[in-house]
């Protein structure tokens, strides 16, 4: 009875790999699986900005409308409006009418539609995030796995550039290079960026969280040179780069997907936060971060301004914060990288 | 008539002031609040509104404005001088007597040598109005062309007599207006000739600075050395020490006045807030008439708007109505198309770029503009506006940038410190398009708006101060306002004729979009007694009462 025949053998289906145990183990997060759907639905709201604001808001949300008109209960309301008291001072915009379709919620000063702009917003602050996690991971990744992997005097270059990096309060570095490169962006001849591109922000970010990621992948790297299949691969001749590619690199990426979502998160924060400082997006483009600095100048009396894209980005840093644990859960059972 | 009306009416305020002054007013601390520094604390060199409103407590020149509220703070009285000399040799020549026995705050007395160091200093420093106010004085020229070797022989002291004598190349009626404000200190005699930055120069004022942290703030006490010779000039202020604090956005100075955590804020009162404090706080609102515009300098020297059209494009195109929605409705500012503020002498009503032209502007003309901006040829060319991070700057750059895109341009703003850019957008190496900033007067005269803003002389290239931030130069135009300053001394209905024409030529050749001219409000804690007001220097915090 405890011989399995040839035949049985063969129909057995076959052990699931690790990435789809992976997979069975997320799928099965309900946390997880909630703050993915919520996360997904940000972005399709982001992406149907200029759907919304052309056939809902009736609007361009990047244009100033100081002087403009909007229908509320039958009746023409000025988009800003001056304010009843006895010293007649001070104009108010519109508040929000909570209902689909024009200044739902309400104007900034600039007479702007708030929700339009929230999406577009939106939109810009999740890609800035995505994109500068994706370069932050790629440079992190590779300066990991070559100082990991090579040791010596490639390992003290690349730690020495890492920890020249860390030393600096990471605000504090994104500030500087944001203050620095905002007026004439970045110029060194092949690789130009606009002071108003986001690949700015984009880059700006992605560099300064490299040593956050590449530290832990360097760790990693330098257990997995000494494994026995690492060691046998160098010891019949197997040249470095097959050895990186086939067996450094896959056990790799495990952990840059358990890092993903929390760098995503910490990008968007810090993106908000530049933005806020008028040194992220530049107007009229939106962001979050910006949309809040617009909302600070009018957060005693039109407070949805600054509460609207507050608000969004707590849920969009929990979602990722919660997928980020489901991730690692997954992925990496014995929770190397927890802490 | 006009001096003795006004001397009336100085004496009258005083009487009333003195009335009210009683021992128990003197004392305490008034706690002023503010979102940050403004460069160097250098008299000579610092030429921000937010602290000359400090200096006047803590400088005196030969002569000042009199601290007191309504008209007749913008009358000249003496002050280290003993009195405001009558000017000789056809308005050539000032003898100036000096005061004895007035110490700095340092115990150096104030000789005659001091005041002719501080005035040689004024071109060693590279003081902003050196080349358009101080030149005047002979020898100034060379001094501005060698300001390191500079000896000025238009000044000669005598210490037997105690006087100094300034010659000066022409009559000027405007000289004891510029020696009366700030840039007029007089420093001890070993004041170094560079700019002292964050390091405090000892004055002969009430207050002196106990400790100056740029970041942080100014701690002002009482100056040892201080008595009171004349309270015109320089009155004994009320509380001992006056703590000016950096740091709280304009938002959070006005919930920390309505707290009475400070008496009072620098920043004006955010257009959101407005109706709240007029509801609110109605009897801690002052609102106070004020020689005061804000506008956009275009750059003549670089494209686009080395294209006259490109300029009247954005001219026509600017709707100045919008723009004072951003600054808190009618009550507080005026839609404005030419230089000079309404109250200013000189001022005749003119509005070429709007939909009506005429005295006053009505509506942007978008016809017009769209046609200028097709005429330039400067369809996609790239603009950037400068503009100050905080509300209201913020907000017009970002409708400037609004307009500026709608014409054609491909316009970004860059929001940049209140620190930094004043001396940023003056500043030819940083290559400034357009920006947005105010000008409110130094003294009540067309040719603080128009000489010192429009001038050859005021232009300098590579410099932080540059104030003709167009950097518009024109000779015909220099010419006519030098003629006009001539004559103002003893002609000044003619001399005025003259400045309305220099400042309605000056409007058409578009160099800078006039946006509005305001009032001041001013708002303070429920503490806070004996607000005082100068046409001059705005707030009086010595005269303000916080015990």
């Amino acid at each position: 009875m405890s011989e399995v025949s040839a035949t049985e053998r063969d129909i057995a289906p076959p052990a699931p790999g690790y990435w789809a145990m992976a997979g069975r183990k997320l799928l099965r997060d309900r946390a997880a699986m909630i703050s993915l759907a919520v996360l997904v639905i940000i972005a399709l709201l982001c992406a149907a900005a200029p759907w919304y604001a052309a056939h809902i808001a009736h609007t361009n949300p990047f244009r100033s409308n100081l002087s403009g008109t909007v229908m509320r209960h039958g009746k023409p309301v000025e988009v800003l409006g001056a304010a009843n008291n006895p010293l007649h001072l001070g104009i108010e915009p519109i508040g929000p009418s909570w209902r689909l379709g024009p200044y739902m919620l309400g104007a900034d000063q600039q007479g702007r539609d708030v929700a339009a702009r929230l999406l577009y917003g939106g939109g810009n602050s999740l890609i800035i995030s995505f994109a500068a996690a994706a370069v932050c991971l790629v440079l992190a990744a590779i300066t990991g796995i070559l100082a990991g992997f090579f040791g010596g005097w490639v390992d003290r270059v690349i730690s020495w550039l890492l920890d020249a990096l860390w030393a600096f309060p990471v605000f504090l570095l994104a500030i500087s290079l944001s203050v620095v490169l905002i007026a004439h962006g970045i110029d060194l001849g092949l690789f130009r960026l606009d002071a108003s591109s986001l690949a700015l922000p984009i880059t700006i970010i992605g560099v300064i969280y490299v040593p956050y990621v590449a530290r832990p992948v360097r760790g990693l790297v330098m257990g997995l040179r000494q494994s026995d299949y690492v060691l046998a691969a160098i010891g019949i001749g197997a040249p470095a780069w097959r050895i990186l590619w086939f067996d450094i690199l896959p056990n790799v990426i495990s952990a840059l997907v358990v890092f993903a979502p929390l760098i995503i998160a910490l990008d968007l924060l810090t993106e908000a936060a530049l933005s806020f400082l008028s040194i992220g997006v530049q107007p009229p483009a939106a962001s979050w971060g910006t949309i809040i600095h617009d909302g600070e100048s009018l957060i005693y009396t039109r407070p949805m301004v600054a509460i609207a894209p507050g608000l969004a980005i707590v849920i969009t840093v929990l979602a990722l914060n919660i997928l980020g644990d489901g991730l690692r859960d997954a992925l990496d059972p014995r929770a190397k990288l927890r802490n | 008539m006009k001096v003795v009306a006004a001397a009336l009416l100085i004496v009258a305020c005083l009487i009333a002031g003195k009335a009210e002054a009683k021992a128990a007013d003197y004392g305490g601390t008034l706690r002023l609040i503010t979102t940050a520094g403004s460069g160097s604390f250098d008299p000579q060199i610092n030429y921000t509104e937010r602290y000359w409103e400090i200096f006047q407590a803590m400088y005196d020149g030969l002569v000042t404005f009199a601290k007191t509220s309504g008209p007749g703070s913008l009358v000249i009285v003496p002050d280290l001088a003993t009195e405001v000399p009558k000017p000789t040799d056809d308005g050539k020549t000032y003898v100036f007597h000096l005061r004895r026995g007035i110490k700095f705050s340092n115990g150096e007395p104030v000789t005659v040598q001091a005041v002719a160091h501080s005035i040689r200093r004024l071109f060693k420093v590279n003081n902003p109005n050196a080349g358009t106010w101080y030149d005047v004085i002979v020898g100034g020229r060379t001094c501005n062309a060698h300001p390191r070797h500079c000896t000025l022989p238009g000044v000669v002291i005598d210490a037997a007599s105690n006087t100094v004598t300034i010659h000066l190349r022409h009559p000027d009626s405007e000289f004891l207006d510029q020696l009366a404000v700030p840039f007029g200190a007089i420093l001890p005699a070993d004041t170094p000739d560079h700019d002292m930055g964050t390091q405090p120069i000892p004055g002969t004022g009430s207050y002196m600075v106990k400790s100056y942290d740029p970041s942080g703030g100014i701690v002002m006490v009482r100056n040892p050395h201080f008595h009171q010779w004349s309270a015109q000039a320089q009155p004994k202020g009320y509380p001992n020490e006056i703590d000016y604090k950096f740091g709280l956005s304009a938002e959070s100075q006005v919930t920390a006045v309505e707290n009475n955590q400070y008496d009072w804020m620098f920043e004006d009162v955010p257009a959101d807030r407005l109706n709240e404090i007029a509801t609110k706080y109605t009897t801690q609102v002052h609102i106070n008439p004020l020689n005061w515009f804000y506008y956009a300098p275009m750059n003549v020297n670089i494209a686009p708007f080395n294209n006259k059209d490109a300029r009247l494009a954005v001219e026509y195109a600017v709707n100045r109505e919008s723009m004072v929605k951003l600054f808190g409705g009618n009550a507080l500012a005026k839609p404005d198309c030419q230089i000079l503020p309404p109250e200013m002498p000189g001022y005749q009503p003119y509005c070429p770029y709007t939909e009506h032209p005429g005295p006053t502007w009505s509506a942007p003309n978008w016809t017009l503009a769209r046609a200028y901006m097709k005429k330039s040829g400067m369809i996609g060319q790239h603009v950037t506006v400068i503009t100050e991070v905080q509300s209201p700057f913020r907000q017009i750059g970002i409708y400037l940038q609004d307009v500026l895109n709608r014409l054609g341009f491909v316009a970004d703003v860059k929001p940049l410190s209140s620190n930094i850019e004043f001396n940023y957008i003056q500043n030819t190496n940083n290559k400034v398009q357009i920006s947005v900033t105010d000008w409110a007067q130094d003294y009540p005269a067309a040719s603080d708006f128009l000489n010192v803003l429009f001038s050859c002389n005021s232009f300098r290239k590579g410099s932080d101060n540059s104030i003709n931030i167009s950097g518009f130069c024109e000779p015909a135009i220099d010419a006519e306002m030098a003629h006009a300053e001539t004559l103002s001394l003893l002609h000044p209905n003619q001399a005025n004729a003259i400045w309305s024409h220099v400042d309605h030529q000056i409007t058409r050749r578009a160099l800078v979009v006039s946006l509005f001219s305001v009032a001041k409000l001013d708002f303070t804690a429920a503490t806070l007694k004996n607000f005082m007001f100068s046409g001059e220097y705005m707030f009086l915090p010595q005269l303000a009462v916080v015990k």
